[in-house]
């Protein structure tokens, strides 16, 4: 059965229509890219999954359940991983502190009034960096970090939860182009050894032909395409949304 | 309905001079996003300028308006000199240090002001034309007030001909809705700080010209005029003139009739009234989400376990501490159980304002619900001290919990400005129940248990409770709780994707500093054997701040150090000078000049440095 199924989904803002009708699922372990030119409704789609935005209409399921317009929080308890385009982290705590956080919401221990938090599921968290390459910076205060390094710790810290689905959106937006495969290529082996469905939106074709097993196509709210990487390739229709149709650009 | 005319068109005046000061207030926040308490002290500065030039020249309509107008000029300079020598040096300052800037101006300025122009209220003598009056209606309607109704939209008019109009104003605007962008355009950022900064000031200083003709020259006028100001400017929208005037009319409309309908709760009305809008409208009747500022996010200290060091001082300070009653005799130990009170009231507000992220400017209310709660359980329940000591903290903490429900929705300024609100509702409830709180006069005989009437005794007590308190919140800070508290501060977006229930932890936070500073109330009811409303008073809000603020938001240490240099400097200052004020304003200022971060973020960042060099 597939982790995540979404069915006809829904969202307009005033009277632009920046989801209509998507309908997509995504199976454990699969690496699944969402792709579109600018204001396709990569963004709004994401922000409906994680229940940043309450869908206008459309189901969503997790493992069968019916997630539609949960709030973010219950999205996470479900199992739901999630990194942010730009980087959202705790800035004013260590690398590992902020994984700690994480972890500590998962294990239901937030509401503890005297136990120093120093001691609690640190080896945890440091094993969690030591998956993203971080173990080495976990003393570090996480404000000043680079931003590569701020990518890998929003995955250690989305990890944290052992979820069964990871929501990237644009994981890569901001690297240098080398650490960009670098970390989709970590992003994919981690998953596909714990079974983790990702589902990331991309701007970057070759990590996106480079590490997705399926690509869907986004143009003005509605689905145009879905295949692996070859049909993508092949399709007319993605083609013309992201090159331009022969007819307008002169066809030279 | 001649009644209904009359409130009318007082209501109206009324609105006209509060939207004199509260659009120069919005104009200044808009641009500079500077939260300018002293812009009450400006305002005050008007009145005694206008008193002197009004009384100098002759009585005829055409020189008061010509006096009046001079008057804003001056202020207007004034502002131009505030802004040049303080503010320019603190744009990229914390919000709260500005404010803490800010209210050291207005210590000043009250001090100024005593030493040129005397204690005395001053009043303008009413020559014919300011006491005639117009028939309207049948009824005598006071020709001045006419005049004032008819300012407000006058003024009104001229900012939005100058805002729309020129070139000045279309920048003004443009820097209202995003300052950097503004900056980036090549536009002069000083020079038009500076002018909307004066722009600011003189408007103030005119209102309060324009207060003299109904009233006086006081020195109360700044604190209460800056209130006022702030609930119109925070009900209209932070920024926008137009929610400045609306919310004028609201207030000033709401008190006219409120004070003859429900003169009992006319105080309570108004902050009622701001509470409603500002949870249905966060960000004001006509405001916008404030644009986020970039650039300039600070870097957030890490919170490590005290050093080594700091621990040998602490203990050694606890020594000191518990070994003074042996030497010290009673009226230094009476300081010193205020000192200590005074460090679990920093420390509560420290909880949340720091860690947090929730400033308050009214945390007076949970001390002085505290102090009541005591008071009331010894009068009227007849209960022993360790249960009022209990009562305190509990009465507090209740209370803080229902309002917080409201107030941990908000951020930042609103957030602030509605816990002053929820302090005026107390401090009002306090002050108008005379027939149980005794009103003005207090609550007195509330004195400690026999066991404890030693001042010796009681003091030590006070220690063993304000330690354990501050020690306890501490604790927290370091448990997942503090954690997840910060973690909300820091990043809501990644704390609620991380399953946490911001809101709750928020409001958690909020009800825990409110039991804390009840609990200091409830002590220093006991201390002082009575409680009065100015336990609520925005004065002792301010005294939290500040000592927060002087201590350091971004360390643990900050509230302890901040409480025990701010009180030890008031009462050295009060043995040594009048001008009290004056140098303690000054020092303020020097002291968020040179140490942006408090003294104990200064001093850690100091110690870190040597460490790591």
């Amino acid at each position: 059965m597939s982790v995540l199924a979404v069915a006809d989904l829904h969202k307009s803002f005033g009277g632009v229509r920046a989801v209509s009708g998507v309908s997509f699922a995504v199976a454990p372990g699969e690496m699944l890219a969402l792709i579109g030119p600018n204001g396709a409704g990569k963004s709004t789609c994401f922000n409906m999954l994680n229940g940043q935005l309450r869908p206008d209409g459309g189901r969503i399921a997790l493992d069968g359940q019916d997630i539609t317009g949960l709030a973010p929080r219950r999205v996470w308890r479900r199992g739901v991983g999630r990194t942010f385009q730009i980087t959202a982290t705790f800035a004013s705590m260590t690398v590992r502190e902020n994984v700690q956080v994480a972890l500590l919401s998962h294990h239901r221990r937030i509401w503890r009034f005297w136990q120093p938090t120093s001691a609690l599921f640190a080896a945890e968290a440091d094993a969690l960096l030591d998956q993203v390459g971080m173990e080495a910076q976990a003393d570090r205060a996480a404000g000043v970090l680079a931003y590569g390094d701020l990518k890998r710790l929003e995955l250690a810290v989305a990890l944290a939860n052992a979820p069964r689905l990871l929501l990237m959106d644009e994981p890569t937006a901001g690297m240098a182009p080398a650490e960009r495969v670098a970390l989709m290529q970590l992003t994919r082996d981690l998953t596909r050894r714990q079974h983790i469905a990702v589902l990331f939106t991309e701007h970057d074709m070759d990590v996106v032909f480079g590490v997705a097993d399926r690509i869907l196509v986004l143009n003005r709210g509605e689905l145009i395409a879905e295949g692996d990487a070859a049909a993508i390739r092949a399709d007319a229709r993605v083609r013309a949304v992201y090159l331009g149709s022969g007819a307008t650009s002169g066809g030279h | 309905m001649d009644f209904v005319l009359v409130q009318l068109l007082t209501g109206l005046a009324a609105a006209s001079s509060l939207f004199l000061v509260a659009s120069g207030l919005t104009v200044i926040f808009g641009v500079t996003r500077v939260v300018n308490f002293s812009h009450g002290s400006l305002y005050m500065l008007g009145a005694y300028i206008g008193w002197s030039l009004l009384t100098r020249l002759p009585r005829e309509p055409e020189w008061f308006a010509l006096g009046v107008v001079a008057t804003a000029l001056a202020t207007g300079g004034i502002g131009v000199l505030l802004e040049t020598t303080l503010l320019r040096r603190i744009y990229r300052a914390p919000e709260l240090l500005q404010l803490l800037a800010t209210f050291g101006v207005v210590l000043m300025v009250q001090d100024i002001v005593l030493k040129l122009w005397g204690p005395a209220d001053l009043s303008l003598p009413r020559p014919r034309w300011l006491r005639s009056f117009v028939v309207i209606a049948g009824e005598r309607v006071p020709f001045f007030d006419l005049v004032l109704i008819g300012i407000g939209p006058l003024v009104l008019l001229a900012l939005w001909l100058l805002f729309t109009r020129t070139r000045w104003g279309t920048l003004v605007r443009a820097a209202t809705q995003d300052r950097d962008m503004v900056a980036a355009l090549g536009v002069d950022q000083r020079l038009l700080f500076t002018s909307v900064f004066a722009l600011g000031a003189a408007l103030a200083g005119m209102g309060g010209a324009l207060a003299l003709p109904d009233g006086s020259a006081n020195l109360q006028m700044d604190l209460t005029v800056i209130t006022d100001a702030f609930v119109v400017v925070v009900v209209g929208g932070l920024g926008s003139v137009a929610g400045a005037y609306l919310a004028s009319l609201l207030i000033a409309l709401l008190q006219a009739f409120g004070i003859v309908l429900l003169p009992k709760i006319t105080l309570v009305l108004v902050f009622a009234v701001m509470a409603v809008v500002l949870v249905l409208r966060p960000n004001g009747l006509l405001g916008r989400p404030p644009a986020e500022a970039r650039g300039e996010a600070h870097v957030l200290a890490l919170i490590r376990p005290a050093s080594r060091a700091l621990r040998l001082l602490g203990a050694a300070a606890l020594v000191a501490a518990l070994l003074a009653p042996l030497l010290a005799g009673p009226f230094l130990l009476s300081v010193l159980t205020e000192m200590l009170v005074a460090v679990l009231f920093a420390a509560s507000l420290h909880f949340m304002m720091g860690p947090g992220g929730m400033a308050s400017f009214g945390h007076a209310a949970w001390f002085g619900l505290g102090a009541y709660g005591a008071a009331f359980a010894a009068k009227f329940l007849l209960l022993p001290m360790p249960a009022g000591l209990v009562a305190a903290p509990l009465a507090a903490g209740a209370a803080a919990a229902l309002f917080g429900w409201f107030v941990v929705r908000l951020s930042g300024v609103y957030l602030a400005m509605l816990t002053l609100a929820f302090a005026q509702i107390v401090w009002a409830a306090m002050f108008q129940s005379v027939e149980i709180t005794g009103g003005d006069n207090g609550i007195l005989g509330v004195w400690p248990a026999a066991w404890a009437a030693d001042p010796r005794v009681f003091y030590w007590l006070t220690l063993a409770l304000c330690v354990a308190g501050t020690l306890l919140l501490r604790r927290m800070l370091y448990a997942p709780f503090g954690y997840a508290l910060r973690a909300a501060r820091d990043s809501a977006l990644r704390a609620e994707a991380v399953g946490l229930d911001t809101t709750r932890i928020r409001l958690a936070a909020f009800t825990l500093a409110g039991t804390a500073a009840g609990l200091a109330g409830g002590l220093s009811a006991y201390s002082n054997g009575s409680v009065f409303p100015t336990y609520i008073s925005i004065g002792r809000s301010v005294d939290a701040l500040v000592m927060v603020l002087l201590g350091g938001v971004q360390t643990i240490a900050g509230p302890v150090v901040g409480a025990l240099a701010y009180t030890g400097l008031f009462d050295a200052l009060l043995l040594v000078t009048d001008l009290w004020r004056l140098v303690l304003g000054a020092a303020i200022v020097v002291l968020v000049l040179a140490f942006p971060q408090g003294i104990a973020g200064t001093v850690q960042r100091l110690w870190l440095r040597g460490r790591e060099a």
